[in-house]
């Protein structure tokens, strides 16, 4: 099989990275596979070399549904000028640390 | 002790000449995945045979052995692989190329050897020389990792297409035979047996067979015989292919002896 009959056959799969135990999985690529027990296969040897994870999940790149970047301005521009939304006219105590 | 040493020495030409042969996918692997993962496999396997080398050295106290002495300075009849593992990546004596290679060969391969191994280091974890025990804790979690690859890429290349299905048979029919080496005797693992520090892998033939028999079952393929010549690379008696396999590894070394990076 060429590479490009396996990228035309296979389908796509989003790859999630949970670096270390209470952190969350955080996306860190994409890979074409040809099933989901394949795509983690995959996953674990090209995301997962360098000791970058604990845990992988993979999603069919077709199962997420995105915002069109066309709808940016609608979608994202009207919370730019509400600054009072972060809450950052507050003195935090030293004890809560980071938040 | 001898005996013990050329053991240790069988488990590392093993580990050595297969991550040599694994290594050729890279850069040439079918997609860029398979190309790491058959890269990640070469280097468990250099990783491997790093530490049992050293092992041998430091059991020699010689003051000379080193690893690269043992990897780069010995010759093909000083090699105690199975001949199975410097095969090249195709199913009969054909123009040897780099485009001829069969990726169903090399996973037919790895296949047959991890499914052996993984008994094989499971066993060893419980060695009575606890260097070696260490290492075999360490190689088992590799060696079921390559097992599960291989395997997975066996049921899907044998139940795949009309065209990967009869690769994948010849790759078996081709390779069966060589497995019959697994199963002979010979002084080095007899002595490493006696000690205790060794194990006997006759004792791990009935569940390797089963493994093979489910695992081709499973993928459409049929059981091949494995009869016939049986090979003796463990005895220092190899195949003519082994001797490419370590012009080109040993090459470099050669060139510039002591050379560090």
């Amino acid at each position: 099989m060429t590479a490009t009959t396996a990228l035309k056959d296979w389908p796509l799969w989003e790859v999630f990275v949970r670096s270390k135990q209470g952190l969350e999985h955080k996306h860190c690529g994409s890979l074409h596979a040809s099933d989901a027990q394949h795509a983690l296969q995959m996953a674990r040897d090209v995301y997962t070399r360098r000791q970058e994870g604990v845990s992988i999940w993979v999603v069919p790149s077709k199962a997420i549904t995105a915002s069109a970047p066309e709808d940016k301005d609608a979608m994202f521009e009207p919370a730019a000028d509400k600054i009072y939304r972060h809450p950052t006219f507050y003195d935090i105590p030293e004890e809560v640390g980071h938040m | 002790m001898a005996g013990y040493q050329d053991y240790l020495l069988h488990l590392a030409d093993n580990a050595l000449i297969l991550a040599q042969r694994n290594a050729e996918w890279c850069g040439h692997g079918p997609i860029l995945e398979e190309d790491l993962a058959l890269g990640n496999n070469a280097l468990d396997l250099i990783g491997q045979a790093r530490m049992l080398y050293q092992h041998v050295a430091t059991v020699r106290k010689d003051g000379k052995s080193s690893e690269d002495l043992l990897a780069f300075f010995r010759d093909v009849p000083d090699f105690k692989n199975y001949t199975l593992l410097e095969l090249p990546h195709r199913t009969a004596i054909l123009p040897t190329s780099a485009g001829d290679r069969d990726y169903g060969v090399t996973m037919a391969r790895n296949f047959l050897f991890s499914a052996l191994m993984v008994q094989v280091w499971g066993a060893l974890e419980k060695s009575s020389d606890a260097q070696l025990a260490a290492i075999a804790a360490k190689s088992h979690k590799e060696v079921q990792y390559h097992l599960r690859h291989a395997h997975d890429w066996v049921l899907r290349l044998g139940d795949g297409t009309e065209e990967s299905h009869r690769r994948m048979q010849a790759a078996f029919d081709y390779l069966m035979p060589f497995t019959q080496e697994f199963w002979t005797e010979s002084a080095m693992e007899t002595a490493a047996v006696k000690t205790g520090a060794g194990v006997d892998v006759r004792a791990f033939r009935a569940e390797w067979e089963a493994t093979v028999a489910d695992t081709l079952q499973a993928a459409t393929l049929k059981l091949p015989s494995s009869v016939g010549f049986v090979t003796t690379g463990k005895f220092g008696v190899h195949s003519e292919h082994l001797g490419f396999v370590l012009a080109e590894m040993q090459s470099l070394a050669r060139a510039h002896p002591e050379a560090v990076w």
